[in-house]
């Protein structure tokens, strides 16, 4: 324990000293519920799942910030690949295994912190969480999104070279991951042919759990939601670790 | 005197280049010890196959008597490493930097602290240890990536060029400093460098290493002596000419390298007036002469045929034509 609190030691101090990363991560959501939110919120009628399309959103607004600080987080082993330091580590008599799991904490635990940044910034602009006990499983919900895509995150960067392939990824996988995942949009609302996809897509549990917890409405029943994104964690965790330990230097 | 590191037909391969060819020497407790080559001849491919951050193709190697394949955890514990291309974390302090290392290798928090501080202080950045490394000269960082690798009390250090890039006045600090390491802490000392003058200076032997084989291995001195005598490089329009004329039985050696000579032999100093009687006698012109003691470059040259930034200079064609190869 004591090796993947090193590691998630000196993520953590790295994260409270990036500053503009902090608050350029917080900028996007914010943007998105603000002019989305309230620009929609009186043209949008929402039926069947109470609250205002701003309620609605919030939800998806944290999900959003926890996966892609995570996921980025995860891939920032390229850096530690380039400027050096991923060297120092390895070469270090403790096992991958350690290393993988203390960056995935670290990683999880910022992808958290900015999280709950918007949700708090949501409570000051009148968002009303419906109980603790909610905000429990809103906050398991993070954590579960936080670990699987940051050990997503690692898993890329283990295979990557440099950042060249980063622009791909956020392209091609992140953005509509985050797209299907009913964040912006009532799942009920989309076309019948697109329903499915969206179903496949692991974060949409991620998303309806948090929106369970912060509303106390889903549209997905909140335990398979759990069951869902718990084993997407799980797989992904494995898959980032084996990986990892498969890096050449 | 025990053997630090035992190589046996120590051999790795790149697809087909073969970087490290079948090498084969031990390296005594306590010893500074110097792996002297150009550009690409297999250095750094050589530590990282001690250091098991790289397997071998072939061949075996113990560290402290422990086997590099077999137990990966146990070389790693026994060794410090500072690697050729820099590897801290900018973000963090020098301070942070050490901690980090002291508590990946499990170092108790008090001896932590203590150590730490005491080679912060060693390596002279005891009132920068709170500043962001992002911060330091290349100079600064060199002496923390080496106080680092010493945090773990380690007894054997691996030093991958560690002046490279270094201005003389911090290459020459460098120096006392790793001179006084293996002689006050009895620490083995293995560096590579392309600096002749730095493995002349620290390295009790040295083994020149030229596309992955070692070519020479003995004391700086022993080497130096085998060229047999002093050097005399004689500048000339004619090269072959001056080579012909000079066949006195003091002359050791004469070669013949771009438009100079190269002559190895005893007391030059005497002989000099000879030689330059000699050459014009024979109508043979001179543009310019030197006199000098060997250097671990003569050595090079006199294995090799090459200088050592000649050697260089083919290996950066080769990688050039090998790119292009590449990309076409
Ligand atoms: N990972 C790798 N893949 C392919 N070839 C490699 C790899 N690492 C090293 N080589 C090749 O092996 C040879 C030896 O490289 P090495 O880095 O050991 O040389 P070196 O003596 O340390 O040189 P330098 O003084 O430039 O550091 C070079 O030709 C290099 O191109
Ligand atoms: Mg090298």
């Amino acid at each position: 324990m004591d090796i993947v609190y090193t590691i998630w030691l000196r993520n953590m101090k790295r994260y409270i000293r990036s500053r503009s990363r902090i608050i350029g991560s917080i900028a996007m959501p914010l943007f998105f519920l603000l002019f989305l939110g309230f620009g929609l919120n009186s043209v949008v009628q929402l039926s069947g799942i109470g609250g205002n399309y701003v309620a609605f959103l919030i939800p998806g607004m944290v999900a959003m910030s926890v996966l892609f600080t995570s996921v980025f987080s995860g891939i920032q082993i390229i850096w530690d690949k380039q400027f050096g330091f991923l060297k120092e580590t390895l070469v270090a008599p403790v096992s991958r295994l350690e290393i993988m799991v203390g960056q995935t904490l670290g990683g999880a635990t910022t992808a958290v912190l900015q999280g709950s940044m918007i949700l708090v910034l949501s409570v000051f602009i009148g968002f009303w969480i419906s109980s603790p006990v909610g905000f429990l499983i809103a906050l398991g919900f993070m954590i579960l999104i936080g670990i699987s895509f940051t050990a997503f995150g690692i898993a890329i960067a283990s295979r990557m070279e440099d950042m060249t392939g980063f622009q791909l990824i956020m392209n091609f996988v992140v953005f509509p991951l985050f797209g299907l995942s009913g964040a912006l949009f009532p799942i009920s609302s989309l076309p019948a042919w697109v329903r499915p996809v969206t179903l496949l897509d692991p974060l949409t549990y991620g998303v309806e759990g948090i929106r369970y917890g912060l509303t106390g409405v889903s549209q997905i029943n909140p335990l398979v939601c759990g069951a869902v994104i718990g084993s997407f964690t799980i797989v992904m965790t494995v898959l980032g670790a084996f990986l990892f330990r498969k890096i050449r230097l | 005197m025990t053997v630090a590191i035992h190589i046996e037909n120590l051999t790795r391969r790149f697809n087909n280049l073969v970087a490290v060819d079948n090498i084969s020497f031990d390296i005594e407790h306590g010893e500074i010890f110097g792996l002297l080559g150009p550009n690409g001849a297999g250095k750094t491919t050589t530590l990282s196959m001690l250091s098991t951050m790289l397997k071998p193709t072939s061949g075996s190697a113990t560290v402290n008597g422990i086997d590099i394949e077999r137990d990966e955890d146990g070389v790693r514990k026994s060794i410090g490493i500072v690697f050729q291309d820099q590897s801290l974390d900018e973000e963090l302090t020098a301070w942070e930097n050490m901690d980090f290392h002291g508590r990946l290798y499990r170092i108790p928090s008090d001896i932590r602290k203590q150590r730490i501080t005491e080679l912060l202080r060693l390596v002279e950045l005891e009132d920068r240890q709170h500043d962001i490394v992002k911060t330091f000269s290349g100079g600064m960082r060199r002496r923390l990536e080496i106080a680092r690798g010493l945090l773990h009390h380690p007894s054997v250090l691996f030093l991958d060029e560690p002046t490279l890039g270094l201005d003389p006045q911090t290459r020459n600090h460098l120096w006392q400093y790793i001179a006084s390491l293996a002689r006050e802490k009895g620490i083995t000392i293995i560096l590579t460098t392309h600096y002749m003058e730095e493995a002349d200076r620290l390295c009790s032997r040295v083994a020149i290493i030229d596309h992955g084989k070692i070519i020479a291995l003995d004391t700086p001195q022993n080497l130096k002596d085998g060229i047999g005598g002093d050097v005399v490089t004689i500048r000339s329009p004619d090269p072959a000419a001056v080579i012909a004329t000079l066949t006195e039985p003091w002359i050791t050696r004469a070669e013949q390298h771009n438009d100079e000579v190269i002559v190895s032999l005893q007391q030059a100093e005497q002989h000099i007036s000879t030689i330059v009687t000699l050459l014009n006698t024979h109508r043979v012109p001179i543009q310019s002469l030197a006199i000098h003691k060997p250097t671990l470059e003569d050595v090079f040259l006199s294995f090799t045929g090459k200088t050592i930034r000649e050697e260089e200079a083919d290996h950066k064609t080769n990688m050039r034509m090998y790119q292009r190869m590449v990309r076409h």
